[in-house]
């Protein structure tokens, strides 16, 4: 169904600012709860593969949901091939601390960690950015290995936190260096900082949907983090945007339709249904009206590139809906 | 109750009368505080009585809507004046508070705390305000908490709670408990005491069973950083005996029989996936799940097979049925008539589409385990946002019934 809406000009003129977004290493996509953020990002995987790339997706949600997207089994810690040049991986805090002892602090992991798990776990829960600095130093590892030639991922796309929590996650680092005046801790987070900060290396990008509230967190979204993170801003993705189904001249065509004896005439032919056919229509004017008022109001407020994608009416999930979005991101990337 | 029925009106009146707390959840996005708000005003304009609105959502449109320049922890009465031209004949009092969890944790602690020094102690810790913003279940707590506090004050005939969006839908319910097993388990005993037996500031005394861990902790957070965290929680502990039995009590209200949840979700594949975990984890739990609301579905004349065949033949007969209309401007031009004709049976396919897949979803709840939700609602979904009072007083409409109100006169 091509339902690539009309008349987003200004749109198209931004896009190419856009163009570049996947010769970057590591992407992080936000957003509110409901809009699409993680089909977004398994679509953004699984374009990047298209194209030839080996691609690290890592959920940092504890949902696992993310490998349904690719119509696969659930994965671990371990990052596994869920398509041909994606590999997916479930963040886990517990597994990125072992990992960190064993490799980095060079502390033996003992056959206890175990219970102490449980207690780290509390410490970990009640100190500052302990959790989010497991998470976000697993991530920023995967890429300074990559850079460094030992692991060979050429993208990491990251289903990452939901709006609310997403600037204390990337700011994880240099919250820690605050906190933290001394201690390997402190050591340990200047390289990730400057990873994070490289516009080269890393965006932070932002799904949404063209309704209030989605709109109105992105704009607030976008205006915290440049003001709290020194993560470069990438794109704005607005999911699910509805065809305009009239131009102005056959929208009062339309209009015309509607008026009673017309649609007596309409009924005569078609039966009963057609006043719900002509409902239905209406129905989708309006709900596309009301989008388009709040898309203006993120392109007001945002300066940032925006990418439209359609919404999509079919029926299924899984990878066929994963592929059909890649392909319209990617139409948007051209 | 079939999750396919969509008879509404007696169900929902029935239920909010039966009960004094009606705690609304489920995942982003599904327009939870929106509904939370109709609900209330439904109560309040057709039940009577004095109805609590707790929202935890600080959407300005909210407030817009209900008629308030701002609301917060204080509750503010919502002027239903606005309504009467909707046709809501208010019969009770509908009040409004917004959850704020900073200064809902301030006045817990002041009241907990032994003493007032120790109570500052504790607001000044910098790791305080760590802990409660980002303390899992922290927001969870708080606005359970608050509620409990509002609901023992006896004021409200009526408390409608909207809960914060947590990523696990379910994770609120434990709230309480964990809250008690965090302040007084053994653990945080076990964690503060090499300082307790240090003494302060000073050195620490490990004993066997802790020692490893320290040396752990100390090799990746450093000494200091643990210190820091050890007299926080050594302060915090001073609360133990208050808190705890607090917690007990949050949950007992939850249980209670006076209490009841409402699960809202859309027909969306992974919202809707979360609404029925998050039903059947309220089942387990032994919790009362007394209803299910299905939020933006789209109209069921989609489904007819009437318009089906009407949407058929309006694209199959454009051209012929756009020359019989043809005449008056601007139908004189028969092409693009048949063109917007061509459109609006493609569009009604489209539109078909999700609608089959919504319906898909809905059978699928018919799944969900006995006993399942008392009163299962559907709301359609409105073109516009919930922007002003008109909105709200629809979806109130859509929940309740056509019939609206305190127009059931007494």
């Amino acid at each position: 169904v091509s339902d690539r809406p009309r008349g987003e000009t200004a749109a198209e003129q931004r896009a190419d600012h856009g163009a570049g977004l996947l010769d970057r290493r590591l992407l992080f996509f936000t957003g509110k709860g409901g809009v699409g953020k993680s089909t977004v990002t398994a679509a953004t995987a699984l374009l990047a593969a298209d194209q030839g790339k080996r691609v690290l997706l890592v959920e940092v949600d504890a949902k696992n949901n993310l490998t349904a997207l690719f119509e696969h089994a659930p994965v671990g810690f371990e990052p596994r091939q869920v398509h041909p040049g994606v590999f997916a991986m479930q963040m886990d805090t517990e597994a990125s601390l072992r990992e960190y002892l064993k490799v980095q602090a060079r502390v033996p992991v003992f056959g206890r960690i175990g219970p102490m798990a449980r207690a780290f776990d509390f410490v970990a829960t009640a100190a500052p950015g302990v959790k989010e600095i497991l998470t976000i130093g697993k991530i920023c590892w995967e890429l300074r290995e990559s850079l460094q030639g030992r692991a060979d991922w050429d993208l990491i796309v990251v289903d990452a936190a939901a709006t609310g929590h997403v600037i204390s996650q990337l700011d994880a680092p240099e919250a820690i260096q605050e906190l933290v005046a001394v201690g390997p801790i402190r050591h340990q987070t200047g390289w990730m900082v400057e990873l994070l900060s490289d516009p080269s290396l890393t965006a932070l990008n932002v799904v949404t949907s063209p309704e209030e509230m989605p709109v109105n967190e992105t704009i607030e979204l976008v205006a915290r983090a440049r003001e709290a993170l020194n993560v470069p801003l990438g794109v704005v993705i607005v999911n699910r945007v509805l065809p305009e189904l009239f131009t102005h001249a056959d929208g009062e065509l339309f209009e015309a339709l509607r008026a009673p004896d017309v649609r007596a005439v309409l009924e005569a032919h078609a039966g009963t249904g057609a006043a719900a056919v002509i409902d239905a229509a209406r129905l989708a004017v309006s709900m596309r009206r009301s989008r388009a008022q709040h898309l203006g109001e993120l392109r007001e407020a945002v300066d940032l590139p925006l990418l439209l994608l359609p919404y999509l009416f079919v029926r299924d999930h899984g990878l066929r809906v994963t592929r059909m979005v890649a392909e319209a991101l990617g139409q948007e990337l051209l | 109750v079939s999750p396919t029925s969509s008879s509404n009106a007696p169900s929902i009146a029935a239920l909010l009368a039966a009960r004094e707390v009606v705690v609304f959840c489920g995942s982003g996005g599904v327009g939870k505080t929106s509904t939370a708000a109709a609900a209330g005003l439904g109560a309040a304009a057709r039940l009577g009585g004095k109805v609590l609105v707790l929202t935890i959502d600080p959407a300005r449109r909210l407030a817009d809507a209900l008629g308030l320049e701002a609301f917060g922890n204080v509750a503010r009465r919502v002027p239903l004046d606005a309504y009467r031209e909707f046709g809501v004949e208010p019969r009770g009092e509908l009040w409004a508070a917004m959850l704020d969890t900073k200064r809902s944790w301030d006045e817990l602690v002041l009241r907990h705390a032994p003493d007032e020094a120790t109570a500052y102690r504790i607001l000044d810790n910098r790791m305080y305000h760590n802990v409660t913003s980002r303390f899992v279940q922290s927001h969870d707590y708080i606005a359970m908490e608050r509620l409990y506090d509002v609901h023992a004050s006896g004021e409200y005939d009526l408390i409608i709670i909207d809960t914060p969006p947590t990523r696990n839908a379910i994770d609120f319910l434990e709230a309480p408990a964990r809250m008690a097993e965090f302040f007084g388990g053994r653990l945080l005993r076990w964690l503060t005491m090499p300082y307790r037996m240090g003494g302060g500031r000073g050195g620490r005394v490990f004993n066997a069973a802790s020692k490893p861990f320290y040396q752990m902790a100390d090799r990746v957070l450093g000494g200091q950083f643990l210190q820091d965290i050890a007299e926080f929680f050594l302060n915090f502990q001073s609360m133990y005996a208050g808190f705890v039995e607090r917690a007990h009590a949050v949950e007992q209200l939850l249980h209670d029989r006076r209490t009841t949840f409402a699960v809202v979700t859309t027909l969306e594949g992974a919202p809707l996936r979360e609404g029925e975990t998050f039903c059947r984890e309220l089942g387990a739990r032994g919790f009362d799940l007394g209803a299910l609301v299905l939020n933006k579905a789209l109209p069921e004349y989609l489904l007819s097979a009437d318009s089906e065949r009407a949407a058929e033949i309006l694209g199959r007969e454009s051209e012929s049925l756009a020359r019989l209309v043809g005449g008056d401007p601007p139908l004189d031009d028969v092409e693009a008539t048949g063109r917007v004709l061509r459109t609006l049976a493609d569009s009604f396919r489209n539109y078909e589409v999700v609608a089959r897949r919504e319906a898909e979803l809905r059978t699928e709840l018919s799944r969900l385990p006995a006993p399942g939700p008392e009163v299962v609602l559907s709301v359609p979904a409105f073109p516009a946002d919930i922007a002003d009072a008109r909105a709200l007083a629809r979806i109130s409409e859509a929940l309740f019934g056509a019939d609206l109100a305190g127009t059931i006169a007494p």
